[in-house]
């Protein structure tokens, strides 16, 4: 069953017909992928091959879901245009956009993921590597060729850490992997992810990487206490990181706490999540708690 | 990008805020010429992005023209948290009647922007609401409304500040909005004894993101206090200095987090923070090893990439051209990991450098950088 993404889900790309959207989608079909058309409101009517697939380009969101059945967007589009992108998904009534772009200002994210809120649009990202369903369906730029299907949910703010994991873990395979991406707004965090897990019968065990800044790994421990009753099993990177930019008074009050790795790993400790020192333990954890050999 | 004091009170200013009469200055000679402009009695203030800046004696009162050139003498070139004072601010004297509390932040939790605002402003704010947090009022706002002046009404009212505070609270508003700030904080926000309501101090954090929108602030104001950082800058690299002697290049800001915490594990400091990226291209690995390898602090440097969308082999092509442009000096230790990983390895292998070896895990590779650096310490 997996969560959010299934090889049934049908899947737009807006920016398919930019250098990084060609490149992705090319990626995205050959690891299974239903893409079913491209968005581009200059390039409408057209179609793109993809070797032996030919992908039609819409002229808006809305055209690509009523002609095609849409239930997913993945968007590369520049900064500058990615928040009327997502607002155009979102007014088009899309269940899911996963927003790739880097880069996006913290007001334009701001505005388009409580907009997509209020329209009952999840967004994953900004600035994220989209999420894979292993052997069914990748929506963003998640390496595909790295794992397998298996019973492992994984959710992370971070890319690179990600692969590394799913890699460390190809044995064992995933459920579903989840980048949420680490900018400071984001439309899904750590702990839709993990209420997800907890409900995805596929998944037995939840990886949680996290990384210093915020304090989302502090709320994602206290809702775990309360909520999840699958093994978790966490990493989280930026113990020796530079002390990041002080955000004057006001960002001391609003945190509460200092948001480091030290704090999220010891909030995780205590509700009784593993929590590795490197990623490489991070996996031996897994793997003690799945029962298997090493 | 955080703003100084001067540059902060200049975007209150357009927007229509009162503040004090300020001019900026590098010399002591035209601090005095300045403080003759505003009347003889000045505030001198250090301009630094630190705060605490008052109790390090940044922030000085000049009885006349005479006293802030000697004032000024005093607190340029000052050391304060670790910044050089460069600039300082002369500022005509106010007479406060009452200090407030006033910012808009991001609030990364609720995944939109807060007002904080107090009726008891001042330097001693942070143990306000550390003791009293109920002397601090926190209200969200929506960021379809923004704040209106019925919400700075409600903002006013629950922080127990004047109505007199309410057009303010609504411009502040509009400086983050059209700035694409991530703070802004007026600390503090007077009511002189003649009954105005005045912006004393303030701080101002922009969105990098936004740069592309904001040009008058493009690359004004961006300044690395480090020349390795400033040389890494110029090449586009996403470079960090710190403290150790491993050198680490990585792909992907966690797992170079993720290194930095590995080798400190292994008993080594790492020498700085670089994010290479997805690509990782021969010109990219070039560049982040000329940087690394200018550190004379750097004893080893570790290469730690996952071969993703960018296959090892290609990440260890990348590798080989750009030994054959960098003169390496250190020892060189590599984990290529992932996609393409053996044949990455074996392209190194063909290399067969000197100074350059292999380890097949991160935790390994790790623990082989800090002994080559602690080996020729």
């Amino acid at each position: 069953m997996a969560i959010y993404l299934t090889k049934e889900s049908k899947v737009l790309v807006q920016g398919m017909t930019g250098g990084e959207g060609m490149k992705h989608t090319r990626r995205m079909l050959a690891a299974g992928t239903n893409v079913v058309g491209g968005v581009n409101p200059r390039k409408a009517g057209r179609t793109v091959d993809f070797d032996d697939r030919a992908v039609p380009v819409f002229g808006s969101v809305a055209d690509g879901m009523r002609a095609t059945g849409a239930d997913a967007t993945v968007v590369f589009v520049p900064p500058a245009f990615a928040k009327a992108a997502v607002v155009e998904a979102a007014d088009a009534g899309i269940g899911l956009a996963v927003v790739i772009t880097e880069g996006i200002p913290v007001h334009d994210a701001v505005a388009f993921t409580s907009y997509a809120k209020s329209k009952s649009t999840r967004v994953i990202g900004p600035n994220c590597p989209g999420l894979i369903t292993p052997g069914q369906s990748n929506a963003g730029i998640i390496p595909a060729d790295i794992t397998k299907p298996g019973r492992i949910g994984l959710v992370s703010k971070s890319g690179t850490l990600t692969y590394q994991l799913m890699y460390e873990l190809r044995d064992i395979g995933f459920s579903t992997c989840v980048g949420i991406g680490g900018d400071p707004v984001i439309g899904t965090t750590h702990i839709d992810c993990l209420a997800a897990f907890q409900d995805d019968p596929d998944t037995e065990l939840i990886v949680l990487i996290g990384e210093i800044g915020g304090d989302a790994e502090e709320r994602a421990a206290a809702y775990i206490r309360d909520h999840v009753t699958k093994p978790v099993v966490g990493y989280i990177a930026g113990f020796t990181a530079p002390e990041g930019k002080t955000m004057g008074h006001a960002g001391a009050i609003v945190s509460g706490s200092s948001g480091t790795a030290a704090a999220k790993k010891e909030a995780l400790e205590a509700v009784g999540v593993g929590v590795g020192s490197t990623p490489t333990e991070t996996a031996r954890l897994v793997l003690d708690r799945l029962g298997v050999e090493a | 990008m955080d703003l100084y004091e001067h540059q902060a009170r200049e975007l209150f200013e357009e927007h229509g805020i009162l503040v004090p009469r300020a001019e900026v200055t590098d010399s002591p000679k035209e601090a005095r010429e300045i403080a003759r402009r505003l009347g003889g009695r000045v505030v001198v203030k250090a301009q630094v992005k630190t705060g605490g800046r008052g109790k390090a004696g940044g922030v000085k009162i000049a009885a006349d023209p005479a006293a802030a050139e000697i004032t000024a003498r005093q607190i340029l070139g000052m050391d304060i948290k670790g910044h050089t004072v460069g600039k300082i601010m002369l500022a005509q004297p106010v007479n406060i009647e009452t200090e407030f509390y006033v910012s808009y932040v991001l609030d990364r939790a609720a995944g939109g922007f807060l007002a904080i605002a107090s009726a008891e402003g001042g330097m001693e704010i942070e143990e306000v609401a550390a003791t009293r947090p109920e002397a601090v009022a926190r209200i969200p706002i929506d960021p379809a409304e923004g704040v209106t002046s019925a919400k700075a009404g409600e903002i006013a009212e629950a922080a127990g500040l004047p109505p007199q505070t309410v057009d303010v609270l609504v411009r502040l508003w509009e400086v983050l909005v059209r700035e694409d700030a991530l703070l802004v904080e007026v600390n503090p926000l007077v009511r002189t004894e003649q009954g105005q309501i005045l912006a004393l101090d303030g701080k101002v954090t922009l969105d990098d993101n936004a740069r592309f929108r904001q040009a008058r602030w493009g690359a004004e104001g961006v300044e690395h206090d480090d020349a390795l950082e400033a040389a890494a800058a110029a090449k586009g690299l996403n470079y960090v200095k710190l403290d150790g002697e491993v050198g680490i290049i990585g792909n992907g800001a966690g797992l170079v987090m993720s290194t930095l915490d590995v080798v400190a594990g292994c008993g080594a400091r790492p020498a700085n923070f670089l994010d290479i990226g997805g690509g990782a291209s021969a010109q990219i690995m070039a560049d982040g090893l000329s940087v690394i390898l200018s550190d004379p602090a750097v004893k080893s440097v570790f290469v730690n990439v996952f071969g993703g969308i960018t296959a090892c082999d290609a990440v260890a092509d990348g590798i080989v051209q750009a030994l054959d442009s960098v003169q390496l000096t250190k020892p060189l230790v590599v984990r290529l990991d992932g996609n393409n990983a053996a044949r990455g390895r074996a392209i190194l292998d063909g290399r067969a450098h000197p100074l350059v070896q292999q380890a097949t895990t991160m935790d390994g590779a790790a623990l082989r950088a800090a002994q080559l650096a602690s080996a020729t310490a």
